[in-house]
Protein backbone atom coordinates (compact mmCIF):
# COMPACT_ATOMS: atom_id res chain seq x y z
CA UNK A 1 0.00 0.00 0.00
CA UNK A 2 1.12 3.41 -1.01
CA UNK A 3 0.34 6.54 1.79
CA UNK A 4 -0.05 10.00 1.32
CA UNK A 5 -1.17 12.71 3.44
CA UNK A 6 -3.51 15.88 2.38
CA UNK A 7 -4.61 19.19 3.74
CA UNK A 8 -8.34 18.71 3.92
CA UNK A 9 -8.95 21.26 1.00
CA UNK A 10 -10.74 20.85 -1.68
CA UNK A 11 -7.96 22.17 -3.71
CA UNK A 12 -6.30 18.55 -3.27
CA UNK A 13 -8.98 16.17 -4.81
CA UNK A 14 -7.59 16.23 -8.37
CA UNK A 15 -3.84 15.05 -6.47
CA UNK A 16 -6.53 12.71 -4.95
CA UNK A 17 -8.46 11.57 -8.10
CA UNK A 18 -4.64 11.51 -9.86
CA UNK A 19 -2.90 9.04 -6.92
CA UNK A 20 -5.33 6.56 -6.51
CA UNK A 21 -6.05 6.58 -10.74
CA UNK A 22 -2.13 5.81 -11.13
CA UNK A 23 -2.44 3.07 -8.78
CA UNK A 24 -4.96 1.51 -10.82
CA UNK A 25 -3.64 2.09 -14.00
CA UNK A 26 -0.71 0.34 -13.28
CA UNK A 27 -3.42 -2.15 -11.55
CA UNK A 28 -4.38 -3.34 -14.86
CA UNK A 29 -8.27 -1.30 -14.54
CA UNK A 30 -9.09 -0.19 -17.80
CA UNK A 31 -10.35 3.54 -18.30
CA UNK A 32 -13.70 2.96 -17.18
CA UNK A 33 -12.80 1.16 -13.81
CA UNK A 34 -10.35 4.11 -13.20
CA UNK A 35 -12.53 6.90 -13.83
CA UNK A 36 -15.06 5.23 -11.69
CA UNK A 37 -12.57 4.67 -8.81
CA UNK A 38 -11.07 8.48 -8.72
CA UNK A 39 -15.50 9.52 -8.60
CA UNK A 40 -15.58 7.18 -5.65
CA UNK A 41 -12.35 8.77 -4.18
CA UNK A 42 -13.51 12.34 -4.79
CA UNK A 43 -16.45 11.70 -3.14
CA UNK A 44 -15.31 10.25 0.00
CA UNK A 45 -12.41 12.71 0.18
CA UNK A 46 -15.08 15.50 -0.49
CA UNK A 47 -17.80 14.05 2.20
CA UNK A 48 -14.51 14.41 4.85
CA UNK A 49 -13.29 18.26 3.50
CA UNK A 50 -17.58 19.23 3.79
CA UNK A 51 -18.65 17.50 6.89
CA UNK A 52 -15.97 15.12 8.82
CA UNK A 53 -14.07 18.37 8.82
CA UNK A 54 -16.77 21.05 8.53
CA UNK A 55 -15.58 23.04 11.20
CA UNK A 56 -11.59 22.09 11.38
CA UNK A 57 -9.59 23.83 8.73
CA UNK A 58 -6.53 22.26 9.34
CA UNK A 59 -7.81 18.88 9.12
CA UNK A 60 -5.89 15.92 7.78
CA UNK A 61 -6.53 13.19 5.24
CA UNK A 62 -4.45 10.48 5.29
CA UNK A 63 -5.22 8.06 2.18
CA UNK A 64 -3.55 4.92 1.16
CA UNK A 65 -4.01 2.70 -1.84
CA UNK A 66 -2.69 -0.35 -3.59
CA UNK A 67 -3.53 -3.60 -5.28
CA UNK A 68 -4.46 -6.48 -3.55
CA UNK A 69 -4.27 -9.39 -5.92
CA UNK A 70 -6.93 -8.72 -8.53
CA UNK A 71 -8.47 -6.22 -6.30
CA UNK A 72 -7.55 -2.50 -5.32
CA UNK A 73 -8.31 -1.47 -1.89
CA UNK A 74 -8.46 2.50 -0.96
CA UNK A 75 -8.33 3.92 2.54
CA UNK A 76 -9.21 7.00 4.28
CA UNK A 77 -8.64 8.00 7.69
CA UNK A 78 -9.36 11.45 9.53
CA UNK A 79 -10.08 12.99 12.56
CA UNK A 80 -13.09 15.03 12.00
CA UNK A 81 -16.72 14.22 13.14
CA UNK A 82 -17.89 10.70 12.58
CA UNK A 83 -21.22 9.93 11.28
CA UNK A 84 -22.82 6.78 10.83
CA UNK A 85 -23.45 6.37 6.93
CA UNK A 86 -26.46 3.54 7.40
CA UNK A 87 -28.84 6.59 8.59
CA UNK A 88 -27.98 8.71 5.15
CA UNK A 89 -30.97 8.12 3.44
CA UNK A 90 -30.50 6.47 0.06
CA UNK A 91 -31.38 9.16 -2.36
CA UNK A 92 -35.07 8.94 -4.48
CA UNK A 93 -34.14 8.66 -7.82
CA UNK A 94 -37.44 8.85 -9.28
CA UNK A 95 -38.04 12.08 -7.40
CA UNK A 96 -39.00 14.98 -9.69
CA UNK A 97 -37.05 17.90 -9.98
CA UNK A 98 -38.57 19.96 -7.38
CA UNK A 99 -38.14 17.25 -4.52
CA UNK A 100 -34.50 15.95 -5.86
CA UNK A 101 -32.81 16.00 -3.05
CA UNK A 102 -29.04 15.93 -3.34
CA UNK A 103 -27.61 14.87 0.06
CA UNK A 104 -26.49 11.06 0.29
CA UNK A 105 -25.52 11.22 -3.20
CA UNK A 106 -21.70 10.61 -2.70
CA UNK A 107 -21.85 8.12 -0.52
CA UNK A 108 -24.69 6.92 -2.78
CA UNK A 109 -21.84 6.71 -5.90
CA UNK A 110 -19.56 5.52 -3.58
CA UNK A 111 -21.12 2.13 -2.98
CA UNK A 112 -22.35 2.32 -6.62
CA UNK A 113 -19.22 2.29 -7.80
CA UNK A 114 -17.28 0.19 -5.87
CA UNK A 115 -17.75 -3.37 -4.47
CA UNK A 116 -17.20 -2.92 -0.80
CA UNK A 117 -17.86 0.18 1.18
CA UNK A 118 -16.94 -0.40 4.97
CA UNK A 119 -17.04 2.97 7.46
CA UNK A 120 -15.47 2.75 10.89
CA UNK A 121 -15.61 5.31 13.88
CA UNK A 122 -12.67 4.17 15.83
CA UNK A 123 -11.96 4.36 19.73
CA UNK A 124 -8.84 6.21 19.39
CA UNK A 125 -11.36 8.91 17.25
CA UNK A 126 -10.38 8.34 14.09
CA UNK A 127 -12.68 7.48 10.93
CA UNK A 128 -11.80 4.99 8.78
CA UNK A 129 -13.41 4.27 5.43
CA UNK A 130 -12.56 1.38 3.23
CA UNK A 131 -13.66 0.81 -0.58
CA UNK A 132 -12.56 -2.34 -2.68
CA UNK A 133 -13.41 -2.78 -6.62
CA UNK A 134 -12.24 -5.79 -8.24
CA UNK A 135 -11.59 -6.20 -11.79
CA UNK A 136 -13.73 -7.84 -13.72
CA UNK B 1 -11.66 23.76 -15.38
CA UNK B 2 -12.90 26.80 -17.48
CA UNK B 3 -16.05 28.54 -18.52
CA UNK B 4 -17.19 30.43 -21.81
CA UNK B 5 -20.60 31.79 -22.21
CA UNK B 6 -21.95 32.25 -25.24
CA UNK B 7 -25.47 34.09 -26.23
CA UNK B 8 -27.80 33.04 -29.15
CA UNK B 9 -30.80 34.46 -29.81
CA UNK B 10 -32.74 32.56 -28.04
CA UNK B 11 -30.61 30.89 -25.65
CA UNK B 12 -27.15 30.72 -24.05
CA UNK B 13 -24.18 27.81 -24.09
CA UNK B 14 -22.34 27.83 -21.18
CA UNK B 15 -19.50 26.03 -22.35
CA UNK B 16 -17.38 23.86 -19.70
CA UNK B 17 -13.75 22.33 -19.78
CA UNK B 18 -11.45 20.34 -17.89
CA UNK B 19 -12.48 19.30 -14.13
CA UNK B 20 -15.60 19.60 -12.09
CA UNK B 21 -14.99 19.22 -8.49
CA UNK B 22 -16.17 20.50 -4.94
CA UNK B 23 -13.21 22.65 -5.62
CA UNK B 24 -14.75 23.85 -9.11
CA UNK B 25 -18.15 23.41 -8.56
CA UNK B 26 -18.65 26.71 -7.62
CA UNK B 27 -17.64 28.43 -10.34
CA UNK B 28 -19.80 26.72 -12.68
CA UNK B 29 -22.78 27.06 -10.27
CA UNK B 30 -21.77 31.14 -10.09
CA UNK B 31 -21.66 31.10 -14.22
CA UNK B 32 -25.04 29.20 -14.41
CA UNK B 33 -26.61 31.95 -11.83
CA UNK B 34 -25.20 34.48 -13.38
CA UNK B 35 -27.07 33.77 -16.17
CA UNK B 36 -30.60 33.30 -14.19
CA UNK B 37 -29.62 36.65 -13.21
CA UNK B 38 -29.41 37.88 -15.98
CA UNK B 39 -32.71 37.11 -17.15
CA UNK B 40 -31.63 33.79 -19.29
CA UNK B 41 -33.41 30.98 -18.02
CA UNK B 42 -32.74 28.88 -21.61
CA UNK B 43 -29.58 27.65 -21.22
CA UNK B 44 -27.16 24.68 -22.73
CA UNK B 45 -24.37 23.37 -21.19
CA UNK B 46 -21.95 21.98 -23.58
CA UNK B 47 -19.79 18.98 -21.88
CA UNK B 48 -17.64 18.58 -25.17
CA UNK B 49 -14.80 19.31 -23.75
CA UNK B 50 -15.25 18.17 -20.19
CA UNK B 51 -13.07 15.51 -18.62
CA UNK B 52 -14.31 14.98 -15.19
CA UNK B 53 -17.74 15.63 -12.82
CA UNK B 54 -18.17 14.89 -9.39
CA UNK B 55 -21.64 15.33 -7.79
CA UNK B 56 -21.12 18.47 -6.56
CA UNK B 57 -21.04 19.64 -10.58
CA UNK B 58 -24.50 17.51 -10.50
CA UNK B 59 -25.94 19.60 -7.83
CA UNK B 60 -25.10 23.06 -9.72
CA UNK B 61 -26.75 21.56 -12.68
CA UNK B 62 -29.75 20.47 -10.32
CA UNK B 63 -30.18 23.99 -8.81
CA UNK B 64 -30.12 25.66 -12.11
CA UNK B 65 -32.29 23.52 -13.53
CA UNK B 66 -35.10 24.02 -10.37
CA UNK B 67 -34.42 27.87 -11.08
CA UNK B 68 -34.61 27.90 -14.94
CA UNK B 69 -37.95 25.71 -15.48
CA UNK B 70 -39.39 27.75 -13.09
CA UNK B 71 -43.02 29.39 -13.98
CA UNK B 72 -41.87 27.61 -17.52
CA UNK B 73 -39.40 30.16 -18.19
CA UNK B 74 -37.18 28.09 -19.80
CA UNK B 75 -34.43 25.20 -19.42
CA UNK B 76 -31.28 23.47 -18.86
CA UNK B 77 -30.34 20.74 -21.69
CA UNK B 78 -26.81 18.98 -22.04
CA UNK B 79 -25.10 19.18 -25.17
CA UNK B 80 -22.17 15.82 -25.86
CA UNK B 81 -22.02 14.61 -22.71
CA UNK B 82 -18.52 12.16 -22.77
CA UNK B 83 -19.76 8.50 -21.80
CA UNK B 84 -18.22 8.33 -18.24
CA UNK B 85 -20.01 11.46 -17.27
CA UNK B 86 -23.26 10.10 -19.23
CA UNK B 87 -22.57 6.63 -16.85
CA UNK B 88 -22.40 8.67 -13.43
CA UNK B 89 -25.56 11.02 -14.55
CA UNK B 90 -27.39 7.98 -15.03
CA UNK B 91 -26.34 6.22 -11.99
CA UNK B 92 -27.33 9.08 -10.00
CA UNK B 93 -30.46 9.33 -11.47
CA UNK B 94 -30.21 12.48 -13.58
CA UNK B 95 -30.45 11.77 -17.39
CA UNK B 96 -34.41 12.01 -16.53
CA UNK B 97 -34.05 15.75 -15.35
CA UNK B 98 -32.19 16.99 -18.31
CA UNK B 99 -32.74 17.14 -22.06
CA UNK B 100 -29.39 15.78 -23.73
CA UNK B 101 -28.39 16.18 -27.28
CA UNK B 102 -25.65 14.71 -29.27
CA UNK B 103 -24.34 17.97 -30.62
CA UNK B 104 -24.24 21.85 -29.08
CA UNK B 105 -25.83 23.14 -32.53
CA UNK B 106 -28.32 20.82 -31.91
CA UNK B 107 -29.21 21.92 -28.74
CA UNK B 108 -29.29 25.47 -29.26
CA UNK B 109 -31.90 24.65 -32.01
CA UNK B 110 -34.14 23.14 -29.52
CA UNK B 111 -34.98 26.44 -28.01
Amino acid sequence: MKNVQFAARFEFLDEIREFVGEIARAGGFGDKDIYNIQLATDEAASNIIEHAYENQPDGILDLSCGMQGDSIKIILIDRGESFDPSVIPIPDLKADLSNRKIGGLGIFLMRKLMDEVQYEARPDKSNVLTMIKHKR
Amino acid sequence: MEITVQEFKHCDMITVKGRVDSSTAPQLAQALEAANDGGRYKLVVNMSDLEYMSSAGFRALLAAQRNSKRYNRGEVVLASVPERIREALELAGFTELFKTFDDPLQAVGHF
